[in-house]
């Protein structure tokens, strides 16, 4: 993997400075021993070159540390488009995972070689963090965030997760293995696993109704509210004139904090569902909303703008 | 009939409590730093035993919670951050600049009520209770879920931070308004400038430590949403607050241990050091530049990746000045006359395990490795070897340099090297083995792990026995000393600086008549007063008497 390149690098740089400084204070200090009780060293100033020198190299190496190291960043920060989103909640502690058929796994996370697996992370209580060590990967899950990670399993097998991130008393029991199987198996598994499945678009669009959120969401787009159909990953036109992209994040934003971003042609009327709804709640409502990708969009005011392709 | 100095000018407790003179505050310091070193050496102590075996030997995961979090409070805030300052710098820094005292003495013993004040909290909080926060205290865990005594703990750490506060003032304007004739801040010894360095961190830095806690306390007491997003706050702003104050504060524990080594290795090396305004600049380097790079601790807290990428490079040129340091220090040992006297051995163990430590550092500010790396024991054995092979290496080395000093009496040579020897084996056996655990993806703060981990842990509890060992030694050979000890003399390494101009111990106004500075720091070619063997001085066999 590319972090274990970048390991190596620094490794070979920094072993390099350590070996030759230990070896110049050792040699120095057996050369140069006081020989009588009254000697003293020969008044040496300094040197304009080596000072120069010393700042310059290292700040060039450091720069291409420092440069690798963001190319790896950047790439792990910015999930690729064709992934497989799963949903995962940290509560103190233990770790609760929703395929996305809705299977829902307690510390435990199945995946399939070969596919590019994107994390959807959020808290129920205090901040944890996901953390796969034999993957290199990890992100704290905060709550009131939703974060995202992503990795590609290449081999099948077992690999511990760990929560990384201090989280009270039983933190270092709050962890579990990701079981990397080959996608045949997988499918299999995922179909054929007789743990309780929930479907969550049912049980979202159950809650849509309940919440009375389709009192004014209504799907041709003549209610109070935009309507939903086809917004999950468009381009959405805001009231002061920006544009948002609706993803996972916004969408629970705008469930629980619904003021921070009103949509164009529409007033700010909805009420907060902070505090009303467990993670799972909002997990149920996004991916019902995600399923009304399939819908008919209303001509009028989804407030989306005119889909730009995906980046 | 013997000399009067400040330690015989007086008598009585009273004549302690209620004193204004910085080197009987220096003592005082001494003496309850030391205690709480014991305090967090004893929960350390505890870990260790515990992680012996992969399920927890020793006590509940609930217990073991509060004894990471109260040693590293113990050991950060009542010991790391006043130990060399509040006593080195507390003796010292008047003596080096040729002062009576510090420019404020009674804010100095302030200082001293201030932070015992705030220990009595501290400690109220760990026996009625114990904090289990971590030392960092992340909310929404320490203002809402925890169970344990946080906010005397808080409240104590709040009320510390203003004995920093003032120690830090006291010092700044002791250096710009109280130096002897002659002291240009160019003659200034290194040691100073990084006491200089650090007051600037304990300004500008403790008062955002003190509003954090006390917000985050508020928030536990009071139900007020700062951090608390059920409540509408943002627990990543804590993050923010925190590290804005404790990233320098590495630096506040650091840079006086730097600055000791500054000293100790042109004495031993009986010549100037190499670069003097490179070494001095880099101090004042080090701390300004150390206030912008706090958010590197969160790199995987899902912040921006451009705040990621800025705070990474930050933290990249911030490594610039201490390897400008750490060659210098290198390039000063080229063509001196170096003794082997126990200072010079804690002198260069400082080196070799601060080199460690900041090499470290660059695998951490490394974006792509801290995703990796990020929470695990890789940090636990950074950190470490900064602040313990750097920062308590400097400080074990400077209370041996300046011991005669102090006290007027000579340490037990022959002991004294074989503790530092004990001292660097053990540190490096107890946390070597832990970056291999990090690398690995141990994480911290589990009491107990996949039993993978079980053969490094096991050897990092080894070297903890050993490094208790080296701990215990000058604990017990210093105190033998005061009264046992051979007499010092004014001199006896011989050094350079004013300290060494004056009797040991110093009488209680430091010096007899206001010294003079004629000459350059670390000088020995032209110092033909202190025996050696330099033109022009007179052919003494052997200087040292």
């Amino acid at each position: 993997m590319s972090v274990d390149g970048l390991m190596a690098y620094i490794t070979a740089i920094c072993a390099f400075f350590a070996i030759a400084i230990t070896a110049a204070v050792i040699y120095f200090f057996f050369k140069y021993r006081r020989k009588h009780p009254g000697e003293v060293g020969v008044p040496i100033h300094g040197d304009m070159r080596l000072e120069t020198a010393w700042i310059v190299v290292p700040l060039f190496l450091a720069l291409t540390m420092f440069g690798w190291g963001a190319v790896v960043y950047v790439d792990y920060r910015r999930a690729p488009m064709d992934t497989l989103d799963i949903y995962v909640i940290g509560k103190q502690w233990m770790w609760k995972v929703q395929q996305p058929t809705g299977l829902r796994e307690i510390n435990e996370l199945h995946v399939p070689v070969g596919r590019n697996v994107k994390l959807i992370l959020a808290s129920e209580d205090v901040i944890h963090d996901f953390s796969v060590p034999a993957f290199r990967v990890k992100m704290d899950v905060v709550p009131g965030h939703y974060n995202t990670m992503w990795f590609r399993p290449t081999k099948a097998g077992r690999y511990h997760f760990f929560c990384q991130q201090y989280c009270g008393t039983n933190h270092a029991l709050m962890g579990g293995w990701v079981t990397v199987m080959e996608p045949m198996e997988y499918a299999a598994w995922l179909s054929g696993s007789s743990e309780a499945t929930a479907n969550p678009v049912l049980a979202g669009e159950k809650l849509f109704a309940e919440k009375a959120c389709n009192t004014c969401h209504l799907p041709n787009g003549t209610g109070r509210a935009p309507s939903l159909n086809g917004v999950y990953g468009a381009n959405v036109l805001l009231a002061n004139g920006s544009t948002v992209t609706a993803d996972d994040a916004y969408l629970r934003e705008s469930i629980l904090n619904p003021q921070a971003k009103i949509v164009a042609g529409y007033a700010p009327l909805m009420p907060s569902f902070q505090g009303q709804l467990t993670e799972e709640q909002i997990i149920d409502l996004t991916s019902y909303i995600k399923s009304l990708q399939s819908q008919p969009v209303p001509t009028k005011g989804a407030g989306v703008a005119p889909a730009t392709g995906k980046k | 009939m013997p000399r009067e100095h400040y330690l015989n000018a007086t008598y009585g407790i009273r004549s302690w409590l209620l004193t204004t003179d910085h080197k009987r505050i220096a003592l005082l310091y001494l003496a309850s730093v030391t205690f709480f070193f014991f305090v967090g050496g004893a929960f350390a102590t505890m870990i260790r035993i515990h992680l012996l075996s992969p399920k927890g030997l020793l006590v509940t995961p609930e217990t073991y919670n509060k004894l990471f979090t109260m040693h590293g409070v113990a050991m950060i805030f009542f010991f790391l951050i006043p130990s060399i300052p509040a006593v080195l710098g507390n003796f010292l820094l008047p003596i080096m600049i040729g002062a009576k005292d510090l420019a404020f003495p009674k804010i100095n013993l302030l200082s001293w009520y201030i932070y015992l004040i705030g220990g009595c909290f501290v400690l109220y909080s760990f026996s009625t209770g114990g904090l289990d926060t971590g030392w960092t205290f992340y909310t929404p865990l320490s203002s809402v879920y925890s169970n344990s005594a946080v906010t005397p703990a808080v409240l104590g750490v709040f009320i510390n931070g203003f004995s920093s506060i003032l120690t830090g003032l006291n010092f700044i304007v002791t250096v710009h308004t109280m130096r002897a004739p002659g002291m240009t801040w160019f003659r200034l010894p290194l040691f100073v400038w990084a006491q200089y360095a650090t007051s600037i961190i304990f300004i500008l830095g403790t008062p955002v430590i003190a509003i954090t806690l006390l917000l985050a306390g508020m928030e536990r007491m009071f139900h007020l949403g700062f951090f608390n997003p059920a409540l509408g706050g943002d627990p990543i702003l804590f993050q923010h607050l925190f590290w804005f104050y404790s990233h320098p504060a590495v630096y506040i524990m650091i840079l006086p241990a730097m600055g000791v080594v500054s000293e100790i290795i042109p004495t031993f090396a009986r010549k100037p050091i190499f670069g003097y305004s490179f070494i001095a600049g880099s101090s004042i380097a080090i701390a300004v530049i150390g206030f912008f790079v706090w958010a590197h601790h969160m790199f995987v807290t899902g912040e921006s990746t451009y705040a990621a990428l800025t705070f990474s490079l930050l933290s990249y040129l911030v490594a610039i000045p201490s390897a400008v340091k750490v060659f210098n220090w290198t390039s000063t040992l080229y063509k001196g006359s170096i003794s082997y006297d126990t200072p010079m051995l804690y002198a260069l163990g400082f080196i070799g395990l601060f080199l460690i430590g900041g090499l470290t550092g660059l695998f951490l500010a490394c974006l792509g490795l801290d995703i990796h790396l990020h929470d695990t024991y890789f940090v636990i054995a950074h950190f470490h070897y900064i602040m313990v092979g750097g920062a308590v290496m400097g400080y074990v080395g400077g209370l041996h340099y300046w011991w005669p000093k102090i006290t007027g009496k000579l340490y037990p040579e022959f002991l004294a090297r074989i503790a530092a020897i004990t001292l660097f084996l053990g540190f490096n056996l107890t946390f070597f083995p832990q970056f291999i655990l990090g690398y690995l993806g141990m994480p911290r703060r589990y009491a107990s792990y996949p039993p993978e981990f079980q053969v490094l842990n096991v050897m990092s509890t080894a070297g903890a026995s050993i490094l208790a060992l080296g701990y215990l030694l000058p604990m017990i050979y210093l105190t033998w000393s005061m009264r046992y000890g051979e007499v010092a003399g004014p001199n006896p390494w011989p050094g350079t600086g004013l300290e060494w101009r004056t009797p040991s111990p110093p009488p209680t106004e430091n010096f007899e008549v206001t010294p003079e500075v004629t000459w350059e720091p670390y000088d020995y070619e032209n110092r033909p007063d202190l025996g050696l063997d330099v033109k022009g001085a007179p052919a003494l066999a052997h200087g040292d008497d």
